[in-house]
Formats: structure tokens, sequence, C-alpha cells
């Protein structure tokens, strides 16, 4: 074998372990469940193998998934827009202070290292009923009886927005940082007030960065499980829950299958419409 | 006018994120038997209670275990192919990058079922070995994006310097590379483990019946109602998950700092 030969194989044999990984529990499995979803639950709990269409003429025809999938990108959108409203000036803030911004940025990579359901449960102690918001009201003798404030899509919104915004902030404040400052400065000197150089010239600019944060809240909340289960009420389930009820608590798995595809088409045809409009590139930035 | 304004909801916005974990901790050291308001003293007896609790224990030592495995498998996939992504021209390795970082695109629930029916087809059942797979497949993104980031750092003609001083190319990966590799490894196995150590959501899905690690106790603890006991294990996965990565950045720096002397 040539030295050539052994040079060019050498990356393959490196890449091998992690590309069969990904390929046989990822890609194959993917396209196992494309095969199962056609299948068919029986009463003795052997699925019948075949091609029925029954699994995805109910998923596709009946209401309540509709509303169920509705109500999941609902949740999502609004996460996704209160992300971006409460991020927007904080990642302005890092970005644009003369303070330490090594601290900021650490502070704020801190809540993905803490355990993402014990922040979630957080809120109960927060709102519960008998929670730090309640006790102070009745304390300071505006209530007499606790508030019911958990368990609702306000609350399922509260705890999505609490565990996604540090990736829209990070993502928003990557943006700001590539903006060259002179761009605002020149702005400002031929005349434009500070709120006008805002939104001509760095609003605009960070556009890529408010889209990559956008992307991913909305992606990341629309898959959620944990959330809606911890926080919501019975009314409040989002489509995950209804893959987890169909696979793990009914065990029909045909259907849970149609279910998973249902939900990764929707988000990833938003993905693909994304990539096509603003590429990969940025939301890679935002994640390295 | 318009920065103070700034200023002020950038400081909301940091409290939004820690005041409730903050109040999970303050609360896991009340001595309130209810686990809630109002304060009624500093006591350590939940950690006590913790400590006596044997599901607690056996949660903590499988997600333990599985998040050390997880982080030595995925780290070692993921330490080759960044290798042969940064150090050769691989064809198609845009493409080959998008692949590798897969995992993260498609939504956690989705890759749980393809993995649990797939292995199921192949009679692999709900096991711990099942787990160990999953963990492995979503933290490897992560390792390859943190690693590759480390990697691009490091130069490569004190490598070229070791080949032609005669040294062979096994030779100079273990005395050159791997200890200038060394904190892009340490790093990909911190972000392996945390990730593991975290999860939920795949975990439900691929964990045998009985098995429960310490995120999926606690998920079936709160059923029930929040408990004190809840803080407190909240208090110990906080200092796991953030006083041991940070601890383990420092160790990383002192190492770079005696390298660079």
């Amino acid at each position: 074998m040539s030295i050539e030969t052994r040079e060019a194989r050498q990356p393959w044999i490196l890449l091998s372990p992690a590309l069969t990984s990904i390929l046989l529990l990822l890609i194959v499995p993917l396209m196992f469940i494309v095969v199962y979803s056609f299948w068919l639950r029986t009463a003795t709990g052997a699925d019948q193998v075949g091609f029925y269409l029954d699994n995805w003429a109910e998923v596709l025809t009946d209401e309540f998934y509709r509303d169920i999938l509705l109500q999941t990108l609902w949740i999502a959108l609004v996460t996704t827009g209160v992300c971006a409203l409460m991020g927007y000036p904080a990642a302005y803030f890092i970005a644009r202070s003369k303070g330490n911004k090594a601290i900021m940025l650490l502070l704020l990579m801190l809540p993905f290292w803490i355990s993402y359901i014990i922040r979630t449960m957080s809120w109960i102690n927060i709102l519960g009923v008998s929670g730090a918001f309640n006790s102070v009201l009745i304390s300071i003798g505006i209530i007499d009886e606790p508030l019911q404030l958990l368990y609702n899509q306000v609350t399922v919104i509260l705890g999505l927005v609490h565990f996604l915004l540090p990736f829209m902030i990070l993502n928003i404040y990557v943006s700001l940082e590539d903006i060259d400052i002179n761009l605002e400065d020149a702005a400002c000197s031929l005349g434009a007030s500070r709120w006008q150089t805002f939104l001509e010239v760095t609003l605009p600019l960070s556009l890529p960065g408010l889209a990559a944060g956008g992307l991913l809240c909305f992606v990341l909340g629309a898959g959620t499980y944990i959330t809606p289960v911890i926080l919501g009420g019975p009314r409040d389930a989002m489509f995950a829950n209804l893959v987890f009820e169909a696979i793990i608590t009914q065990l029909d798995w045909p259907l849970g299958s149609v279910l998973s595809l249902v939900l990764i088409a929707v988000l990833g045809s938003i993905v693909l419409v994304y990539n096509r409009f603003l590429g990969m590139r940025q939301l890679m930035k935002g994640l390295a | 006018m318009g920065w103070h304004l700034i200023r002020f909801s950038t400081i909301l916005v940091y409290l939004f994120m820690f005041l409730p974990v903050a109040v999970v901790v303050l609360l896991s050291f009340n001595a309130n038997q209810f686990g809630s308001f109002p304060i009624t003293g500093f006591s350590f007896r939940w950690f006590i209670e913790l400590a006596e609790n044997e599901a607690i224990i056996r949660a903590f030592k499988t997600s333990l275990l599985l998040g050390f495995l997880t982080a030595i498998i995925s780290t070692t996939l993921g330490v080759l192919a960044s290798l042969a992504l940064v150090r050769y021209k691989v064809p198609g390795s845009n493409f080959i990058s998008t692949l590798l970082i897969a995992p993260i695109l498609v939504p956690e629930v989705v890759l749980a079922v393809a993995l649990l029916l797939f292995l199921n087809f192949l009679s692999v059942h709900k096991s711990f070995f099942m787990l160990l797979m999953g963990h492995v497949i979503f933290t490897l993104p992560f390792v390859v994006l943190v690693v590759q980031a480390r990697l691009m750092g490091i130069r490569r003609d004190v490598e070229e310097a070791a080949m032609s001083l005669g040294a062979t190319p096994i030779q100079t990966f273990f005395q050159i590379t791997l200890p200038l590799l060394a904190p892009a490894v340490f790093a990909g196995m911190l972000f392996a483990f945390t990730i593991s150590f975290d999860d939920i959501t795949g975990t439900l899905f691929w964990k045998p019946g009985g098995v429960e690690t310490v995120p999926t106790q606690i998920f079936a603890m709160l059923r029930n109602s929040i408990s004190p006991e809840i803080n407190a294990l909240g208090s110990v996965m906080i200092f796991f998950t953030v006083g041991v990565p940070l601890l383990g950045a420092a160790i990383a720096r002192r190492i770079a700092n005696k390298q660079s002397q």
C-alpha cells in the first residue's frame, strides 16, 4: 500500500466509530420508525407487520391531534417572542457594557449546568400554594387565601422561557459582538439619534443572531416533554406528551411512530426554511 | 436614561434566571417540615434524610456510572472524529459535520422513540445498555463541537517538528498531540458527563422498570408533591453540575498554565 492511500485512509479510520454510531443509533432508527408507522397494533400485543395506513389516517384526520399540534406551536411561538423581548436588552447590555463581560457571560452559561428538572420545579417553590409569592402576599395582608397560580398554560410558557432564555441571549450577543462599532459611531456623527442608530443600524445587523436564537427557542420549546407535565394542567399537554403517552403508557408503538414523524416533519420543515434563507453558520456560532 | 433602563432590565433578567434556583437552595436548609415557606430555622436534616434514602442513593450511583461511561465513550468517538475533521482534508466534510451534530437537530423525544423501537426490534430491550447507547448518541454532537473548537487552537508545526526529528506518527500522537489535546478531551468529558447526568426525556423512554437516575427519581417524587427532600436533592445536584465543572475548569487551567511554562 502506498503512503498516499494510507494517508487518505487515516481520517476515515478516525471517523468511522463516530459515523457508525450515528448511522446505527440515529439514522437507521429514524428510517425504521418510518416503516414501523405503517404497522398495526393488535390486541395480542404483537404488532402486525404490513402496510397499513390506519395510524396515519387517524393522526392526520382526528381534530384532537391537530389541536394539540396547534397548541404546541402556539406555546413555542409565545415562548420565543417573550425570550426575544426579554433577551434582547440583556444581550445588548452585555455586548455594549464596559463592565466585566466574562463574569456576565459565565453567569449566563451557568443555567446550562443546572439541572433542567430542578430549574423547572423551582417555580413550584415560587408560585405554589405555599410558595414564596403567596407567602409574601398573605403576610402583608393583600390576600387571605393562597392564589392558585400554577398548572396552566402561562406557567408552562414561564417554565419554557426560564429554560430557553440563555440560548436567546447568547445568540443575540454573538451577533451584536460581530457588529463593527464604527458603523454606529458613523451613524451618530452623521446626525442620527441614538434611537435611530439602533433601529436603522444595530437592530438590522443583529437580526441573524435574533433569528438563530428564535429558531433554537422555538424548536426546543415545541419538542418539550417535561415542562408541561410539571408546570401545566391536564389540558396543557404538548405534542411530545402525546408521543410519550402512545409509546410508554398505551404501548401503541405504530401510533407513537406516526406522532414522532409528524413532530419531526413539522419542526424539520421549520429548520429547512430557516436554513434556506439564513444558513446554519450563525446557529453553529451560537452553539459553540 | 435609555441605558439605565437597559441595565435595570438586564438585572431583572438575571434575577429571573437565578432567583428560583436560589430559593431551592434556601429551602433545602429550611427546618419547616413541608419544604416550603415560611422559613422556620436552619437545618441539615433534609440532607441527612437524603443520605439515608436508599432509592436516592441508588439513583445517584446509576447516574454517576452512566455519566462516567457516557463521557468516556462519547469523548473517545468525538475526539477521533474531530481529529479527522480538523487535521485532514476529508471529502464531504461539511456533510459529515452535519451528520455528527444531527442528534441535536432531532427533537429528543423523536430520537428516544426511534432508538427504543429499533433496538427493541434487534431484541435489545430497555436496559442500562440502551440508556448508555442513547446517552452516547445525544452527547456526541456537543463533544464534537467543544473538541473541534479546542483543536483548532493547537498548532500543527509542533507535531511536524517531532516527526522531522524522527518520531513515528504513533509516538508523536502519544507524546505530543495527546498532552496538547488533554484540555479538549477533559472539556469534552465534562460536557458529556453533565449532559448525561442532567438528561430526563430520553432516559424516561430507555430506562428499564425499577432503574432510576437522579432526574427521573426527582420526577417520580414530584408526582406526589414537592417535599423538602426534593429541594435538598436539588441543592446536591446543583453542587454536582455547577461545582464540579467549575472545579474541573480550574484544574484544566492549572494544567494548561503548567504546560505553557
